[in-house]
C-alpha cells in the first residue's frame, strides 16, 4: 500500500482521505484504547481517598489537555491566516478547532461525571476552572458556528481568526485558574502531575493515556484537513465551471449579435466550440 | 469496583463520541473523493494501492 502525492497524476481516483499513515495512526490509536482500558480498569490501583472513581483521571485529564493543544493549534493558524494568508494554515486551524471543540465537550462531560462521586455535584458555578473552560467551549462553538455560515470564506476566514484567536487567551486562565483563585471556593484541587502525588502506575497510565488520546487526536485533525482540502476543490470547481459557463454565454451573445461591443470576458482563457455549443444547445 | 456506574459512562461515552466522529470523518471523506478529480486528490490512498 503506497500513497498518491501532490505529483501522482496517474489518473487512480483515492477511496476517502486515508493513507499509509493515518492507517497505521489508526491502528496504534485502536491498539491503545484496549491497553489503556486494561491498565486502566485492572492493573491501576484504587484511590484511598476517591476509590474507583479515580480511573476517570486516565480519560479526564489527557483529554483536557490535548483541548489546550487543539486551540493552540487553531491560535497560531488562524495567526498565520492573518498574517501570510496561508490557506494550509488556515485549513490547519480549523480542523484542530473541531476536534478541539470535541475534546473540550469531553472534558466537560467527563470532569461532571468525575464530580459526582467525588464532589457531590456535577456542576459548581463558583468553581472558576469549571465556568471558564464553559466559556473556551463556547467560544470555539462560535468558531465553528461562524465557518458554517454562507459567505465569501476568505472574509469567515478572517472573522473565525480573531475568534481561534481570543479562544486561546483564555487557555492560560483556564489552566492556571486553580492557583489564581486559589483562595476562592472551589473544588478543583491543583494540578496531580506537579504535585507528584500520583502513585507510579497511575501516573503512568495517565501518560499512557495522553500518548493514546495525541494519536487519535492527530489521526482526526489529519482525516479533517483533507476533507476540508476536498471541500475547497469542490468549491472552486463548481466557481470554475460557472465562469467557464459565463463566458461561454457571453461569447454566445457576442457571436450572435445580442450583445454590441466588444464585452468579452476579460479573466483567464476562452471558452472553447465544445463549450459554446453546449450552451447554444441548452437553448 | 466501586463507582462502576460513574465509570462506564464516562468512558462509554468518550470513546463513543470519538468512535462516531471517527466514522463520520471516513464518510464525509469517502462522499467527497468523488466531486474531485483524482490528480487533485493529494495525499490520499488509491484503490489500486490496496490491491
Amino acid at each position: 500500500m503506497t500513497t498518491t502525492t501532490a505529483s501522482d497524476t496517474t489518473g487512480v481516483r483515492p477511496r476517502g482521505t486515508g493513507s499509509r499513515t493515518t492507517f497505521w495512526l489508526g491502528s496504534a490509536g485502536l491498539a491503545g484504547v484496549v491497553v489503556l482500558i486494561l491498565l486502566g480498569f485492572f492493573a491501576a490501583p484504587a484511590d484511598d481517598d476517591q476509590a474507583d472513581a479515580v480511573r476517570m483521571i486516565f480519560i479526564h485529564v489527557p483529554v483536557a489537555m490535548l483541548t489546550y493543544v487543539a486551540f493552540s493549534i487553531t491560535a497560531v493558524g488562524s495567526v498565520l491566516w492573518l498574517w501570510k494568508r496561508s490557506v494550509w494554515w488556515d485549513t490547519v486551524a480549523l480542523s484542530a478547532a473541531e476536534v478541539g471543540v470535541m475534546f473540550c465537550g469531553l472534558t466537560l462531560f467527563t470532569g461532571s461525571i468525575w464530580g459526582r462521586p467525588t464532589w457531590g455535584t456535577y456542576w459548581d458555578w463558583g468553581d472558576v476552572r469549571l465556568v471558564t473552560t464553559m466559556i473556551l467551549f463556547l467560544i470555539m462553538v462560535g468558531y465553528l458556528a461562524v465557518r458554517s455560515l454562507d459567505g465569501d470564506s476568505a472574509t469567515l476566514a478572517t472573522r473565525a481568526a480573531v475568534i481561534g484567536i481570543i479562544g486561546a487567551v483564555n487557555i492560560p486562565i483556564v489552566n492556571r485558574s486553580v492557583t489564581w483563585w486559589s483562595s476562592r471556593r472551589t473544588l478543583h484541587q491543583k494540578s496531580s502531575l506537579t504535585d507528584g502525588n500520583l502513585e507510579d502506575l497511575t501516573l503512568f497510565t495517565m501518560m499512557f493515556g495522553l500518548a493514546v488520546f495525541s494519536t487519535l487526536m492527530l489521526w482526526m485533525m489529519i482525516h479533517r484537513f483533507r476533507i476540508s482540502w476536498l471541500e475547497r476543490q469542490v468549491s472552486e470547481g463548481n466557481l470554475s465551471e460557472a465562469l467557464i459557463a459565463r463566458r461561454a454565454e457571453a461569447m454566445v451573445a457576442v457571436e450572435t449579435g445580442r450583445v454590441g461591443g466588444t464585452a468579452l470576458p476579460e479573466l483567464g482563457r476562452q471558452p472553447g466550440k465544445a463549450e459554446i455549443d453546449e450552451v447554444e444547445d441548452s437553448k | 469496583m466501586t463507582h462502576l456506574g460513574y465509570l462506564l459512562v464516562g468512558w462509554g461515552v468518550t470513546l463513543g463520541v470519538i468512535g462516531l466522529y471517527s466514522v463520520n470523518l471516513i464518510r464525509r471523506g469517502r462522499d467527497l473523493i468523488g466531486q474531485v478529480p483524482a490528480d487533485r486528490s493529494r495525499w490520499m490512498t488509491t484503490e489500486a494501492d490496496e490491491k
